[in-house]
């Protein structure tokens, strides 16, 4: 399995799925090899090998990678890409930096994975392909999987290299991060992956249509298996005690386009118009941050909107269990793992419709992210009557009883015995 | 004569721990980042404040009077002298047992109290001027507001509250074709006088004395002094006004400003029309030449010399919105300390770390902030400001249920 991100090094909920799914795989018997960029020594890993491909290279020696780069061809498109970057950012990057040659990345050998989303991100996607195709050709196993489109290029190599069955997985694409204006060589990355796979998986069906319409790809490659929430949380059943009496509604997520938080703060000035009672949170960071927190000033409301910035560990926990009602606008939301987190803690969702989790969530409160009226009317409603507020959070409760991970390991593990032939 | 007035504005704000977050509202109520309130006042004491006065009383005592300079301490700077470096109050103290020393009044927190509440800007003068009589024996006579912020409006108001003098910026949009160089009456005024700040000549010392691009770079004692000179004929007083700090700190002594100050007395009074004198000095002796009218704010801050660097942009008008809107709430709870920490917020250094236009000023705002964004300093600010809100709520029993 390829994967780029693993707890606790995350962006977003990449990685977070992918220690939900492979905890699910593992506990239905599977052995997994996952490789990771780059492996520090915290990874939660205990239920399956992590590899992480700067210790593998330490192994390789040149020449084998050298031979290797024969057969790479679909790498050399490549040039400096991130996922989740500005227009601005692309730019001043392009301007920089040239496409990169198999060679110029051979020369960086001795330079270490740095793993994350960083300036080279291309070039370690190239390399990290090359040490797919090594494990190919040493490890033992029967399928290949890979999330997202950085590991696409790798589980394609490894393919070539094995000739195994590929699953690409895809938890997020160019049109969900960027609108209409994508990245053309992202795009192309992930269009490739899609074309050379013998399934693909997407987690939600809103995705499958993305990927059917938007990539061409017949409807019956696609397998729609939707994530799950891990149970497990840290903080008691207590509730936190919050330091002022209002309720509290709670944003969290990348301060991007995708992420809809424009939304959040303008419905937020609309309940505040008829209820003064009501504080917000706005949990995370992002290219729109700062015009954020101007809007909110602008709306005069600093006294009962709050920014958290980026939280991670503990304090994920104790914004959501000091929550009162959750909200996620997102514009284009492939899944959207937050809504079902909230849950976990008794914190009734408002999730917008234009997101894989909502399929999953029959109960949610549903709106459409540019409503905002709605939006602050559901809120106002919700906060304001205990009645439906409880009705929520049980129906809530009822879901997530559904929606766990061995479910959904149970559905890949379906997908890998059909293409081995329906061998373990 | 032609006197030539120092005018040194000594300022230290109260930092805010830059950490302090949404997690830590109702938890902890200690907002000030103390190390770092430490670490500068002890680094800028040792690089300018003590050695710069030395330097003064040497030249005090070697001119025998001649040499005559005035300073306006804020009442953040002394309270946060008196907590880590007494020695410098110490010294201050010494250079008012001159009598060739004039303290200057304005609001004790450096605030922008006279834009938002008028009673809490006579408190915070009155504050201000009752510490400065207890530290230096005098009341002041000479005032001057929060970074030369002016206007018509401040100026009478000064006026009622006693003082003779009034400092304020020589600033283009106000004078004009008419030069700083003279003594003038503020609009509504019968009896206070302003002295000007001359931009050129302060500035040329404050921001551009080690300025390697300047063609007039460098710049030694006697050639200041010429141009100081020049205005001998046209002109009734040379005011010169600049942060203390320029003095070690923002031109550090590498480039040459003791060696420049040192040697400023000896050529300034080379020429036999030029002497110094406190601004409250020098104004008893000069008549007021025209009237002055500023209906509009300014201040010696940025090009723009109004009060853009602290307020206009969203963040920045609304956080000093909410903090002066809990004066009554906060002053009502009767506790000294919570008000203390109230004022504290109001310095305006405060709202200057959110100031969101890089422009021409932008390596200068930059200097001073310490947070990376001004929307960090807006965050933090706010966090800290809802805090002592909520305190202040349960205080007066509005609480939690």
């Amino acid at each position: 399995m390829f994967g780029w991100e693993f707890p606790p090094y995350i962006s977003g909920g990449l990685g977070t799925a992918c220690l939900g799914l492979t905890k699910g795989l593992a506990s239905l018997g599977a052995d997994i090899l996952f490789v990771l960029p780059r492996l520090d020594s915290d990874e939660e890993g205990r239920h399956l090998s992590l590899v992480g491909a700067n210790r593998v290279r330490a192994k390789v020696g040149v020449a084998e990678i050298l031979e290797l780069q024969e057969r790479v061809s679909v790498l050399e498109v490549l040039s400096p890409l991130r996922p989740y970057l500005t227009e601005k950012q692309y730019r001043s990057l392009l301007e920089k930096t040239e496409t990169i040659s198999a060679r110029e990345i051979m020369g960086e050998l001795s330079n270490d994975f740095a793993g994350g989303y960083g300036e080279n991100l291309m070039a370690e996607i190239v390399r990290y392909g090359l040490v797919a195709a090594h494990l190919a050709n040493s490890e033992k196993f029967d399928v290949i999987h890979s999330h997202d489109w950085m590991t696409a290029p790798a589980g394609m190599e490894a393919k070539r290299v094995s000739g195994k069955p590929l699953v690409v997985h895809a938890h997020a694409l160019e049109f969900d991060r960027s609108g209409e204006h994508v990245n053309q060589q992202v795009y192309e990355i992930e269009r490739a992956g899609f074309e050379a796979a013998d399934r693909i998986i997407a987690v939600s069906h809103f995705t499958k249509d993305t990927i059917v319409r938007r990539y061409g790809i017949a409807p019956d490659k696609v397998t729609v298996v939707h994530n799950a929430v891990s149970k497990e949380r840290r903080i008691g059943q207590m509730r936190i005690q919050k330091p002022f009496k209002e309720k509290l509604v709670l944003f969290l997520g990348r301060i991007t386009f995708q992420k809809g938080p424009d939304y959040f703060v303008e419905a937020a000035a609309k309940v505040l118009e008829r209820n003064p009672n009501v504080r917000f949170a706005m949990a995370g960071s992002g290219d729109m941050f700062p015009r954020m927190v101007e809007r909110m000033a602008e709306l005069r409301m600093a006294d009962k909107f709050h920014f958290l910035g980026f939280v991670r560990g503990a304090d994920v926990e104790r914004i959501y269990a000091m929550s009162d009602l959750y909200v996620m606008p997102s514009v284009s939301e492939p899944f959207g793992i937050t809504p079902l987190e909230a849950m976990v803690y008794d914190v009734p969702s408002i999730v917008s419709k234009q997101s894989g989790v909502a399929e999953v969530l029959e109960d949610a409160v549903k709106i459409d992210f540019w409503d905002v009226d709605r939006l602050a009317w559901e809120i106002l409603d919700i906060l304001g009557n205990k009645e439906r507020a409880q009705k929520l959070v049980e129906a809530g409760r009822r879901s997530l009883k559904k929606i766990q991970w061995d479910r959904a390991a149970a559905k890949v593990l379906d997908v890998y015995r059909q293409l081995t032939g329906g061998a373990q | 004569m032609i006197p030539v007035c120092f005018y040194f504005q000594v300022h230290q704000p109260m930092r805010l721990n830059k950490g302090y977050s949404f997690f830590d509202m109702g938890v902890s109520h200690h907002y000030r980042d103390d190390d770092a309130n430490r670490d500068i006042l002890r680094k800028v004491a040792e690089k300018c404040y003590l050695p710069a006065n030395r330097m003064m009383l040497d030249l005090i005592n070697e001119f025998r009077g001649d040499f005559r300079i005035s300073f306006a301490i804020t009442g953040v700077a002394m309270e946060q002298f008196q907590e880590f470096c007494p020695e410098v109050l110490d010294s201050f103290r010494e250079l008012a047992e001159t009598g060739c020393v004039e303290f200057i009044g304005e609001t004790h927190y450096h605030s922008l109290s006279f834009l938002f509440s008028r009673e809490e800007f006579r408190r915070q003068v009155r504050m201000h001027a009752k510490v400065l009589e207890e530290f230096f024996g005098k009341k002041p006579v000479t005032f001057r507001n929060t970074e030369l912020i002016y206007s018509n409006d401040l100026a009478l108001e000064v006026e009622r509250m006693g003082y003779k003098n009034i400092l304020c910026e020589g600033a283009d949009q106000v004078l004009g074709w008419r030069s700083p160089n003279y003594v003038y009456q503020p609009a509504g005024c019968t009896r206070l006088k302003a002295l000007l700040k001359n931009y050129r000549l302060s500035d040329d010392v404050a921001f551009r004395f080690s300025d390697r691009g300047w063609d007039e770079w460098p710049v030694d004692a006697d050639k200041f002094a010429g141009w100081v000179h020049a205005i001998a004929g046209n002109g009734d007083i040379v005011n010169l006004f600049m942060d203390y700090e320029t003095i070690g700190e923002h031109q550090w002594a590498d480039t040459g400003i003791f060696e420049f100050f040192r040697s400023l007395p000896r050529a300034i009074l080379a020429h036999p029309d030029f002497i110094f004198r406190t601004p409250a000095e020098a104004a008893a002796d000069l008549d007021p030449m025209a009237q002055l009218d500023v209906p509009y704010f300014t201040s010696w801050a940025d090009l723009e010399r109004d009060v853009s660097a602290w307020l206009g942009n969203s963040m920045q008008d609304q956080a000093a919105e909410l903090a002066y809107a809990l004066e009554d709430k906060v002053l009502d709870t009767g506790d000294d300390e919570l008000i203390a920490t109230w004022r504290e917020l109001l310095t305006s250094d405060h709202f200057y770390y959110m100031c969101t236009k890089w422009f021409s000023d932008g390596d200068v705002h930059k200097y001073f902030n310490p947070y990376e964004t001004p929307h960090q300093a807006f965050i933090t600010y706010m966090n800290v400001l809802n805090d002592l809100a909520l305190t202040v709520n349960n205080r007066n029993g509005n609480g939690r249920e």
